[in-house]
């Protein structure tokens, strides 16, 4: 059987649902025999590649570039897994949503007593208006709830898509879990 | 009280209960679970969650569980896959409406509007979030409202009119604008008529109500003391 | 004995009239008086004292004569002499030409706005002075009272209602002869009527019209149901914003009970009865009985669940019968005339005459009566007149925003309870908006769905959030920003929200968009696919292309 491509991208959220990844621990063993990583935080590929077979997304959508990135990666993807509260609900990220990216910033830049007050515009995308979880700006095929999803859901999502059945993770995991 | 036994079917399942009985305490004594969220044992029925919707057999349309008496040869079916899309619907509405971050929440493992997610298998949220912009009001010495977490279950309502007394919570506005206020809407900390007794906190299905201190995924909720106060009413 | 003093009262009236060449009937509805009646009134009281015909001339307050499109209306002593757009300045005209008004004044009384109608409840067409209920007396009034009194016991009353067919006209149509008999078969040492004056869809005036006109025949119909089903006390539920209605209520109520037709031992009989009027505060859902009865309680006006329905457990937990104005209006009528007369008028179905609100684009907009039967055609083309500007019919909307909206191709329809709920509306209480091809569907469905959102009370899950999700996606659909999946979660949310709703209100309240769906769907699809607003309405979109040239 012919290796799928795996990749994971790291958009706005805390990296939990990659180091949950991590903790797989021997699973990743396991995996390895049935995955090539092609594109990865984890890893030092620049360039996200054409075909990849599976991408797990995490983290919420937050700036232009995030949107950008997505939007490409949906493109280039069989399938997109949502993985994490992050990419599914929006989650902490979003939880600047009521107020508004201006208030953010502001608040963040300018009236935490810093030593030079200045909201940064270059080298940072900015931000968009909301954060959105991924579905609403792309189709997702899988999602894998969790903050993060535990190692085992992860590797039972991932082990399922590489061999060809639908992940059913029902009473396995949950928002917040 | 008079009352009189009858036989029904639930999911198939010949039951018998007595005809002052509701479908949704008929079909807990036998073992069968239909999903509520403002139903809680000892307070009134509102009615208003709307998960505990039925089919019965020759009715009109779909019968709320809690608020319906059981009748003789009623056929009762609380499970189906127009049920369980409708449920999900509505608990996907609840999730959208308000703010609930899970992750950070006091109630983080001990909500239940969390739990009927799971149950229902939801794994996101399909309808656009609202983002309401809410209060959250800490003014209490002991315990905090957080409205982004409140579904308007109006537990906290029922139980501080109905068990405490107190009528401290009530609630406002309408629509989807209604919110829970205590007293004339005025801060929580502030009100005079509340004892401090912490029923609403403990009957609140979520993260809405909490004790000051719990933190995330620390605050189980029990609901126990509603039994033991409605059974002492009863023998008086 | 009752018939003696409705007789003196007919006899003393009749003499005072005596002396009178001709009286004048100003139309004091709503409608006339925003066009400036009262002013009008006062002008022909000067003109006639000044001309020194005030004893041979007397100047009435007169009710609504329908056609509020022609108003200030001054009916010259009945139906068929009626003045149309009066104002100050022509009052003397029309005070030298009364028998022979100029054409200038003249309303073509015989135009098929007044020929095709069938007049039940609003029998006496305007010719009434609501404030006086020896104008009432005089004209047949309370004859039905005293005939239930004195000649029926409670269960013929109520078995005279079952036969005469009467059906709800609050909107669901429940026949209201079955409602009566089991709150007077319901165990209970208190009984209650209501009388659900809480009219509140959008374009609806048919209840505000009979409570300011008839406030008498309101009140000799709820007293009819208390005699009938058993109940010593009925309250009137109006909203506060008819203002007009209330007094001349209130008013009624006060004159009623000082000749004895209100209060205790009525007309020298065993049977006690009073009313009172209960203010509503403007909650659209306060017209749902059980948040209406929520709210004479005193409470916050939210609905329950049914069962049980207030015929069991009501106002205070005791049985109570709750109808509306319209379907109030229509008992002394048939107590009078006869169930099989009623019976005869109206369908197999639904028996009777129904009043109608029309308005929107059509030539005479006002209020009608017809009976149960007539087409949506004549309704629109014959009595409406059809449409103005020489612009094409689109649809009909009824039963507000719980109703839905009907098309060209059934405009052949007979208008009944069964046939319209067939077409996906509902009759409702009996608004009737007509539009043309300057209507744009899907801002019509959103507009409604705009009114459920901010009139649900917000207690039950599914209409509060509901009706608030549904708006947004109806908005996004007229701002062309919607897709088709967005159309999906639409369709899905309205059965959803249809089935699990705790009231009416929510239940219904996706109607508007599912008849707009099944009728108009290709202007949805248009917004989204094309983004092209067809009839020019939505600014964000294109336009057609007559409007853009």
């Amino acid at each position: 059987m012919d290796k799928i491509k795996l990749a994971t991208v790291w958009l706005d959220g805390c990296s939990g649902c990659h180091m949950s990844f991590l903790d797989m621990d021997e699973q990743l063993l396991a995996l390895a025999d049935a995955i090539t990583l092609v594109y990865s935080p984890l890893v030092d590929f620049k360039e996200f590649p054409p075909d990849v077979d599976v991408t797990l997304v995490e983290g919420a959508v937050s700036s232009e570039e995030d949107l950008h990135k997505i939007q490409m990666i949906r493109q280039r993807t069989k399938l997109l897994v949502s993985l994490g509260d992050c990419a599914i609900t929006g989650n902490v990220p979003s939880m600047r949503n009521p107020f508004g990216p201006e208030a953010i910033l502001e608040r963040a830049y300018l009236e935490d007593g810093l030593i030079n007050p200045v909201i940064p515009t270059v080298n940072v995308p900015p931000l968009l208006k909301t954060v959105q979880p991924v579905h609403t700006v792309v189709p997702v095929d899988v999602f894998v709830p969790g903050c993060p999803p535990p190692a085992g859901v992860i590797y039972e999502a991932v082990a399922a898509l590489t061999e060809g059945r639908t992940p059913n993770l029902h009473g396995l995991t949950r928002f917040g879990k | 009280m008079n009352s009189n036994v009858v036989t029904l079917s639930i999911n198939g399942k010949e039951v018998s209960g007595r005809d002052d009985e509701t479908i949704l305490e008929l079909a807990l004594e036998n073992g069968i679970q239909i999903p509520r969220l403002c139903y809680l044992e000892g307070l009134s029925i509102v009615g208003a969650c709307r998960l505990c919707m039925v089919e019965v057999l020759g009715a009109k349309g779909l019968i709320a569980a809690c608020a319906t008496r059981i009748t003789e040869g009623m056929v009762v079916q609380t499970d189906s896959e127009r049920l369980a899309e409708y449920r999900r619907s509505i608990l996907e509405m609840l999730f959208a409406e308000g703010f609930h971050v899970c992750s950070v929440c006091v109630a983080n493992g001990h909500c239940e509007l969390q739990t009927q997610a799971a149950h229902a298998g939801i794994d996101h949220i399909d309808l656009p979030y609202l983002y309401p912009r809410r209060k959250v009001d800490a003014s209490h010495r002991l315990f905090g409202l957080d409205a982004n977490r409140c579904i308007l279950c109006t537990r906290c309502v029922r139980v501080c009119s109905e068990i405490e007394g107190a009528r401290t919570w009530s609630v406002s506005g309408r629509g989807i604008e209604a919110h829970i206020i205590s007293d004339f809407a005025t801060p929580w900390g502030e009100s005079t008529t509340c004892t401090s007794c912490g029923k609403c906190v403990q009957v609140c299905p979520t993260g809405a109500l909490f004790m000051k201190g719990a933190s995330t995924a620390e605050l189980e909720k029990r609901t126990d003391f509603l039994s033991w106060i409605t059974a002492m009413r009863e023998q008086r | 004995m009752l018939s003696d003093e409705l007789k003196r009262i007919t006899g003393h009236e009749l003499e005072e009239r005596q002396p009178l060449k001709h009286r004048l009937h100003v139309c004091m509805g709503t409608g006339c008086i925003s066009a400036g009646s009262d002013r009008v009134k006062t002008a022909l009281e000067t003109e006639l004292r000044v001309m020194n015909l005030d004893g041979t001339y007397a100047v009435t307050t007169g009710g609504c004569r329908g056609l509020c499109a022609a108003g200030p209306l001054v009916a010259i002593d009945g139906d068929t002499n009626i003045a149309q757009r009066v104002t100050t300045e022509n009052v003397p005209e029309l005070v030298q030409r009364m028998t022979d008004l100029p054409d200038s004044l003249r309303l073509p009384t015989e135009m098929p706005f007044f020929r095709n109608q069938k007049k039940v409840v609003l029998e006496y067409s305007g010719n009434l002075d609501p404030n006086r209920i020896d104008d009432y007396i005089t004209a047949g009034g309370y004859t039905a009272l005293n005939h239930a009194l004195t000649e029926m016991t409670p269960a013929q009353t109520v078995d005279e209602i079952m036969r005469s067919g009467l059906r709800g006209r609050g909107g669901a149509g429940y026949p209201t002869g079955l409602k009566w008999q089991t709150v007077a078969k319901a165990h209970g040492e208190r009984k209650f009527v209501i009388c659900n004056g809480d009219e509140g869809d959008p374009g609806a005036f048919m209840d505000r019209s009979v409570m300011e006109d008839y406030p008498f025949k309101v009140l000799e119909g709820v007293t009819i149901a208390g005699y009938a089903i058993g109940a010593q006390q009925g309250y009137l539920y109006v909203r506060a914003e008819y203002p007009l209605a209330v007094k001349r209520l209130k008013s009624a109520i006060r004159q009623a009970e000082k000749i004895g037709l209100l209060g205790s031992n009525i007309g020298g009989t065993p049977f006690s009865f009073n009313i009172d009027v209960r203010l509503g505060a403007g909650a659209f859902v306060c017209g749902e009985e059980t948040a209406l009865i929520a709210s004479i309680e005193g409470k916050r006006g939210h609905p329950r669940p049914r069962p049980p329905y207030p015929a069991a457990r009501g106002l205070w937990g005791c049985p109570t019968l709750i109808n509306n104005v319209e379907t109030f209006s229509s008992i002394a009528p048939i107590i009078r005339q006869g169930a099989d007369w009623f019976a005869g008028i109206g369908t197999e179905k639904s028996k009777g005459t129904k009043v109608f609100a029309l308005s929107g684009r059509v030539n005479y907009t006002g209020l009608i009566e017809v009976p149960m039967g007539t087409t949506l055609r004549e309704i629109v083309f014959e009595i409406g007149g059809g449409i103005p500007d020489g612009r094409q019919f689109k649809a009909i909307q009824t039963g507000g925003p719980s109703g839905g909206c009907i098309p060209a191709e059934f405009l052949d329809t007979p208008v009944d309870y069964e046939s319209l709920a067939a077409l996906g509306s509902i009759m409702g209480s009996g608004g009737m908006i007509v539009m043309d091809d300057t209507s744009c569907m899907v801002d019509v469905a959103r507009y409604f769905m705009e009114f459920c959102k901010t009139e649900s009370c917000g207690k039950c899950a599914p209409c509060r959030i509901g009706t608030a999700q549904m708006h947004d996606l109806l908005t996004i659909i007229t701002a062309g920003q919607a897709t088709l999946e967005d159309l999906e979660r639409l369709e899905k949310l309205c059965d959803m929200v249809r089935s699990t709703s705790l009231c009416g209100l929510g239940q219904s309240a996706p109607n508007p968009v599912i008849s707009t769906l099944r009728y108009f769907r290709h202007e949805y699809v248009s917004h989204i696919v094309d983004h092209h607003c067809p009839a020019g309405v939505c600014s964000a979109l294109s336009q057609p292309q007559e409007a853009a040239e």
